[in-house]
């Protein structure tokens, strides 16, 4: 019998008909397929963060496998010298043979927490691009709820991964966490002895800590992740105002293949990225630090940075203890505990607050320039200044030993600052934003300032402005509306001349786009700029 | 508009038309999906224009660089010495290898690929409907009626008895599924003869009833003139483990001070508003709980010129010739002190635990 020829395109053919034979994938597929996305660099900042975590997935997996996460005694004896016969945890000790007997171990140790860093780094600017340009207005306020709370889970999945190596600085971490927990009311002592399993430090926290780290709170990470992305592909990204951009449509690229191809780019730019910190950056080098023991300290004993703005805030708290009869409250209660479950409530609120106030119970899919919210931009400013005098006085004794500063006065300075420049940050942006907005309307008004001075004949100077759009019959431009979107200030900006410098931030082949607002500039000729007059 | 498909616009076509090119057929997808293209066109002149042929040969450099680091990174992850050894050796440089040539690896990777869809692939401008709307007002109605069907079939509100009972049967059981996950963590902190909060390593119930000496981290017992004056040391409960963490409460700093400044402390601890301190200095030595009442970090940086002790974590200083009281930073409370005396053997001993409570407070703290 003769064999029939295999025939590799009925092949595929007859697959993909057995697959919507059972699936019925035809349509959707085509649905993801063409699905347009619109395109913005700010709108890859959340991309960064969803790269760490898969890299962080990846690396974490591998670290599991020589991790011991036991708190049993033991007397080193691997090839870091200046530790051998040290008494030390399992934790700790497999945690150094990881980083010096295991091939590649250290390299993978770093690249998981360089990620860890990125995660949380992309996580925040991502948080104020979404903040600032209000995305998170109806309908995407639960997806802000969700991104807040991966902040949040992420703060603690970054405390219980630098608690796990058990070295001198985590040991110093988890006795302050021991602290907080002590300082809340009536049941603190009874959920310190909870968590720690009796008396701090105990032989429990580590493995219990490591459960926490790779199953229970990656499993939250991953689960509200797939939902965050879910309702973004649900509800169709925003996308910036601009020509033929309507609240109802999307204005970009289909998915495939540009779009999804520009994801994979950037992927491996960003793995890439990652990998030449792992290699080159040290951090957290744990050897340095020790065992931990409960009597030893170094000065410069700092956190992860996003843990920072907590310790700063506990730095900063005066010593106000307050007493009801035989009981009280430790001034760490306040920072650690109510200033916490503040900075996690009130951005959750924020939405539904600005909507209550502006009564706006619109859907928007259009982006809003920050200039064109004031307040908005003034509130985020505020508790950007908030958390960055916070997290600078979580090393304000790093600060002070650099500088020759007395720690007193870094305190002190941290303490009024903490009270004077959040607000003053909010006048000084609120004004820059009335002032930009102010400069968008004059030039929609009067046209694009040419920089060609004309002297009339009664002597006097006047500057000439080109007009963006149509003038009356005195040669007076007619004021435009504003739209939304990015005003022409410059003549190069309106095709006066060509960008200056070619190739890298420009395109080779093509000059710069000509912003739209309020109308395309379509003449491709370009004209020499005349007094008209 | 009412059509089949959501919203769509334009006039169908016969995909099984075989005059129709490719593009036409995706295009009658697109119309499907409400989707229109508003521009698509190449970014090159023509088909092998130079411009392409350029773009296309640095595309390909990227991916080789990619290829090539990638090779190179394996090739070092094998053959270099990659066993830490103390001192300057080759290994040093191995994760700075395998960083490098990964990284470079990756980003060549990734930049290609951007490349070739930047730069390669026709510019596109499309515009597809949201349809964001909510669903229509039947729809709404039709759904909520539904529900409330099924609570009508369900009857618990026609059935009181029902309701009570159900409220009555599930609070127990769910309670009874929580009480296992979290009752095994709870302990009670107070429970024990000599509750943890209040107790460390230096009551001499750790040691048989008798008093507990001071000791070194090698488990050494002190003499007085093992310290000279201005000088200080850590010291730990002489116990079996009594510097380890099972003790992590009882860390406590040993200072012996100056003449002068050990009077004004001696004046101090004598003049104790609530006595706790009188008579637990002995000579020129005083011993202070080395845990910081704020948050628990070892209260360890001994300035010798202003007499304070300075913890690390978040800067709370203890002034140790007034009882170690706090003097600025977020602390509240003084530092405990350990009542001291010598035994026969000329040991440093404790004569009892630590009358003020060790460690970050707490709300019932005494």
């Amino acid at each position: 019998m003769k064999r029939r020829k295999l025939d590799p395109a009925e092949a595929t053919a007859n697959f993909a008909k057995g697959v919507d034979d059972r699936f019925q994938a035809a349509t959707p597929l085509r649905g993801l397929l063409n699905k347009v996305f619109p395109d913005h660099w700010s709108f890859l900042l959340g991309e960064i963060a969803l790269f760490s975590f898969i890299v962080l997935l990846l690396s974490g997996v591998f670290l599991t496998l020589f991790f011991d996460p036991s708190m049993q005694e033991v007397a080193y004896d691997g090839s870091y010298l200046a530790l051998r016969g040290t008494e030390m945890s399992s934790a700790y000790a497999s945690s150094l043979h990881l980083s010096f007997e295991v091939r590649g171990g250290l390299f993978m140790r770093q690249m998981h927490h360089w990620a860890a860093l990125l995660f949380m780094a992309s996580i925040v600017v991502h948080m104020a691009r979404v903040f600032f340009t209000g995305a998170f207005r109806k309908p995407r306020e639960i997806n802000w709820v969700i991104g807040v709370l991966l902040f949040l889970l992420g703060f603690f999945a970054g405390f219980t991964g630098y608690s796990l190596p058990d070295d001198g600085l985590s040991g110093t971490g988890l006795r302050i966490a021991s602290a907080i927990m002590l300082s809340l009311p009536v049941i603190g002592t009874w959920l310190s002895a909870a968590i720690f399993g009796g008396e701090y430090p105990g032989e429990l926290i580590i493995g219990r800590f490591y459960i926490a780290h790779v199953l229970l709170i990656p499993g939250i990470l991953l689960a509200l992740i797939s939902v965050h992305l879910g309702i973004v592909f649900k509800q169709k990204h925003t996308q910036w105002p601009g020509p033929m951009r309507t609240n109802e449509n999307v204005v970009g690229e289909r998915m495939f293949p540009r779009y999804a191809m520009k994801q994979g780019g950037f992927f491996m730019a960003v793995f890439g990225v990652i990998a030449f910190m792992a290699g080159m950056f040290q951090i957290n080098p744990i050897w340095n630090f020790g065992p931990y023991r409960a009597a030893e300290v170094s000065s410069a004993s700092q956190p992860d940075w996003y843990v920072m703005f907590m310790d700063g805030l506990v730095r900063l708290m005066p010593n106000w203890q307050i007493y009801f009869g035989n009981y009280s409250l430790p001034p760490l209660f306040w920072p650690a505990v109510v200033g916490l479950g503040a900075l996690f409530t009130l951005p959750m609120a924020y939405p539904w607050l600005e909507a209550r106030k502006l009564k706006d119970t619109r859907s928007h899919h259009l982006l809003q320039r920050p200039r064109d919210n004031p307040e908005r931009v003034g509130i985020g400013m505020m508790a950007l200044a908030f958390f960055l005098v916070a997290t600078l006085s979580g090393g304000n004794d790093v600060i002070a030993d650099k500088f020759h500063i007395s720690l007193n006065a870094m305190t002190w300075a941290g303490r009024i600052g903490l009270l004077i420049l959040p607000p003053l940050a909010y006048y000084i942006s609120v004004r820059i934003c009335l002032g930009l907005q102010q400069h968008d309307r004059e030039v929609l008004a009067h046209g694009v300032e040419t920089g060609i001075i004309k002297r009339l004949p009664n002597g006097q100077f006047v500057e000439i402005h080109q007009p963006l759009g149509p003038v009356d019959e005195h040669g007076h431009p007619i004021p435009l509306e504003y739209r939304g979107w990015v005003v022409p200030k410059k003549m190069n900006k309106i095709g006066a001349l060509a960008p200056a410098v070619k190739g890298f931030f420009y395109p080779v082949e093509k000059p710069a786009e000509a912003p739209v607002s309020p109308a395309p500039i379509t003449s491709s000729k370009r004209e020499e700029i005349s007094s008209k007059r | 508009m009412t059509t089949l498909h959501h919203g769509e616009t334009g006039t169908p076509v016969d995909v099984h038309d075989p005059k129709l090119t490719r593009f036409d057929i995706v295009k009658e997808g697109l119309r499907r999906d409400d989707i229109e293209i508003v521009t698509y066109e190449s970014q090159f002149q023509g088909p092998n224009s130079k411009a392409e042929k350029r773009m296309v040969r640095s595309i390909s450099l990227l991916f080789l660089i990619s290829g090539l680091f990638g090779l190179a990174f394996l090739v070092f992850y094998i053959v270099w010495p990659w066993k830490f050894e103390m001192g300057e050796t080759r290994s040093d440089y191995y994760t700075p290898i395998l960083g490098v040539s990964l990284g470079i690896s990756l980003f060549a990777l990734g930049i290609a690929i951007l490349a070739w869809a930047k730069k390669l692939l026709p510019h596109e401008l499309s515009i597809q409907q949201r349809h964001g709307d909510p669903s229509s007002d039947d729809e709404r109605l039709i759904t909520g009626q539904t529900m409330m069907y099924v609570a009508d079939e369900l009857g618990v509100q026609r059935r009181p008895l029902l309701k009570g009972a159900i409220a009555l049967g599930m609070a127990p059981l769910g309670l009874a599924a929580a009480a296992p996950l979290v009752g095994g963590l709870i302990q009670n902190p107070h429970r024990d003869a000599e509750p943890m909060m209040y107790h460390t390593g230096f009551d001499p119930v750790t040691n048989g009833g008798k008093l507990v000496r001071l000791s070194r981290e090698d488990g050494s017992p002190i003499r007085p003139e093992d310290i000279s004056a201005g000088g200080q040391l850590t010291v730990y409960p002489g116990i079996p483990g009594g510097a380890t963490n099972k003790y992590a409460d009882s860390p406590t700093l040993l200072i012996r001070l100056r003449d002068d400044d050990a009077a004004t402390a001696r004046a101090a601890a004598e003049g104790d508003k609530n006595g706790r301190n009188k008579g637990s200095m002995w000579g020129n030595f005083v011993a202070y709980s080395k845990i910081c009442t704020h948050a628990g970090c070892p209260a360890s940086l001994y300035e010798q010129q202003t007499n304070r002790l300075l913890c690390p974590c978040h800067q709370s200083q203890f002034n140790i010739v007034d009882n170690a009281q706090p003097i600025f930073g977020p602390a509240t409370r003084r530092l405990p002190m350990l009542p001291l005396s010598v035994d026969d053997e000329g040991f440093f001993v404790a004569t009892s635990d630590f009358k003020d409570t060790v460690g970050p407070d707490f709300w019932e703290r005494p």
